[in-house]
């Protein structure tokens, strides 16, 4: 692939520079710079009566240790739901993209910008309207009630499953598309020559697409994974106080609480635990290629 | 197996089918009715919410919440900008979004040409560090380009929150157009500077108009991006309000049918531009292939 992409490309000195510098000085500025500035916050000094935001640098590491024994659980809550949240886009997802990919024929494209479509409608619209399908007066909830599979006091709202079932609604279209674009790479030749060679549809399914699939599946994950960690609407919107997930408790510190330097220790704590489980997670699948 | 010695045929006829015992052909049909069939209920879940946004702009509430069904009505789409607060809300994510889209596609554009055309040092960087941004939580990134207002002494508001969307919209169209450019023969800039046009003429009649699907793409999705951010926004809007953080702040209080029929217009406007892209690439691609 390399081969062929590289044809006519010139050996720039000074010309590429010139063109990635203002894209890439204001991702400097405004990505790495900033985070530098929150790993620094989050060594400060705390808040407190006598000096509201002082925000003095003191290598103070308490931040760190406090706001884990503080928030272990809404970190381990935000993990959970968003690793459920990721299955169940996967085991939605997966199943759609292909058949987009493989099946769709001419209507590939349609299909394709009917899984785009609804995110056209503002993410936090979607998810007041899931709010309204899942009320306790609401036709969903009685009817569950009705057919006895809810309790008769039994409720959807305010439950870790309707967090987690709005986590893969709103992040559901990040796990499709990759699957989508790799899938829809794959050479059909090779479906047809594993079935020459006597293999069922399963079995080609299985040692033929879905390998070749694999960087779809990773970068799908990702996308599903990380933006679900850290997000705190489904969580005020769907849940209740005890299914809050660290990004609550984050903008809580930071913009209530006005306490930089713990919202800080759990953002920064947040992203190197994303990290560390991204790198893990692309040696397992040996996965390079994220874009 | 059939494959007995066939006289040799013309090459257009298929090779004798191979026969295969399992699974029989109706296990397979059933196989591949129910795959179609979940498809289907998967592709139907993403648009429940979408039907009930669209039918409840057609409520009249009783009271200030629009959340449970009462009777139909057209006021709403009569009277859509019946709260003062909300138009301006509206207006300044539009202002918003065309505004960071502009400045993102220029600066991505500018990365993703450098990244296709030239062979150069700090290649491999550059294209990390363009997805940095997009495996950061936005809660992360929110929240570190506030403490940076905030260590600075900047007042948050209308230039931060513009500031914020460059950053995130930025990698977006980099990477999208670098996608839509990869495997592009660089070498047509040669030919057209062979057959004496300048560097300004080249990059205006060769190379922008091939750039121009991958950015209008980017554009789209960048405009998209913007106008419903919340998290980034959130931490970094101060006393400003877009459409998203009005949403946010008046829950509470009351869930005007107005959101329901603003977000419907974007939903059908959106859709309509979808089509419209959709059957231009389409006429693009028919007037290209068909003999002149």
């Amino acid at each position: 692939m390399a081969g062929t992409a590289r044809q006519g490309t010139k050996r720039g000195r000074f010309a590429p520079y010139g063109l990635l510098s203002p894209g890439v000085i204001w991702l400097i500025l405004f990505f790495m710079v900033p985070v530098m500035v929150l790993f620094r916050t989050s060594l400060s000094d705390r808040p407190n009566r006598f000096v509201p935001n002082a925000l003095n640098f003191s290598w103070n590491f308490s931040n760190y240790t406090d706001a884990l024994s503080q928030y272990g659980e809404q970190f381990q809550r935000s993990f959970v739901y968003a690793a459920a949240a990721t299955i169940a886009c996967f085991a939605i997802g997966y199943p759609l993209a292909y058949v987009i990919a493989f099946r769709g024929g001419r209507y590939r494209n349609l299909l394709l910008g009917l899984v785009v479509i609804p995110f056209f409608t503002t993410f936090l619209i979607r998810t007041l309207a899931w709010k309204t399908i899942l009320a306790d007066e609401g036709f969903v909830v009685q009817t569950l009630r009705d057919l006895g599979i809810l309790a008769a006091n039994g409720r959807l709202l305010a439950t870790p499953l309707a967090v987690i079932g709005g986590l893969t609604y709103n992040f559901l279209p990040f796990m499709i598309l990759p699957i989508y674009v790799s899938l829809e790479k794959i050479d059909r030749n090779l479906v047809d020559a594993a079935k020459d060679l006597y293999a069922t549809p399963a079995r080609a399914f299985w040692r033929v697409v879905f390998p070749l699939s694999l960087p779809g599946v990773f970068a799908g994950t990702l996308l599903t994974f990380i933006p679900a960690c850290g997000d705190f609407i489904n969580a005020a919107f769907l849940g209740s106080p005890q299914t809050t997930m660290i990004g609550n408790v984050v903008q809580n510190q930071f913009l209530v609480q006005l306490d930089y330097p713990t919202a800080a220790a759990l953002s920064f704590t947040l992203m190197i635990i994303i990290t560390v489980a991204v790198l893990i997670y692309a040696k397992v699948l040996g996965t390079e290629d994220i874009a | 197996m059939t494959a007995t010695v066939a006289p040799p045929v013309s090459p257009t006829i298929d090779p004798a089918p191979i026969e295969r015992t399992f699974p029989p052909p109706w296990m397979r049909k059933v196989g591949t009715i129910s795959l179609n069939v979940y498809a289907g209920l998967g592709l139907l879940y993403l648009f429940i919410p979408i039907f009930v946004i669209v039918i409840f702009s057609f409520n009249q509430p009783k009271g200030r919440f629009n959340i449970v069904w009462q009777e139909f009505t057209l006021a709403n789409w009569k009277d859509p900008f019946a709260i003062p607060e909300l138009v301006d809300a509206f207006k300044l994510s539009l202002e918003i979004a065309a505004i960071s889209t502009g400045v993102a596609l220029v600066f991505g554009g500018l990365i993703a040409l450098a990244l296709t055309r030239y062979r150069f040092r700090g290649n491999a960087f550059v294209n990390l560090f363009l997805v940095l941004p997009l495996t950061t939580p936005e809660i992360v990134l929110g929240a570190s380009l506030a403490s940076l207002f905030i260590a600075q002494g900047t007042d948050r508001g209308f230039l931060t929150i513009l500031i914020a969307h460059v950053m995130f919209c930025v990698s977006f169209v980099a990477l999208t157009v670098k996608a839509r450019l990869r495997g592009f023969d660089w070498s047509l800039e040669d030919a057209a500077m062979d057959l004496g046009a300048g560097p300004m003429r080249t990059f205006t009649k060769v190379t922008f108009p091939l750039m121009i699907p991958g950015l209008l793409a980017a554009a789209m999705l960048s405009f998209a991006l913007s106008l419903d951010d919340f998290i980034i926004t959130l931490f970094n809007a101060g006393t400003e309000v877009t459409f998203p953080l009005y949403i946010f702040g008046v829950r509470q209080r009351a869930i005007p049918p107005q959101i329901n029929v603003l977000a419907t217009t974007v939903l059908v406007v959106s859709v309509a531009l979808l089509i419209i892209g959709t059957v231009a690439g389409r006429m693009r691609e028919r007037s290209r292939t068909s003999p002149h």
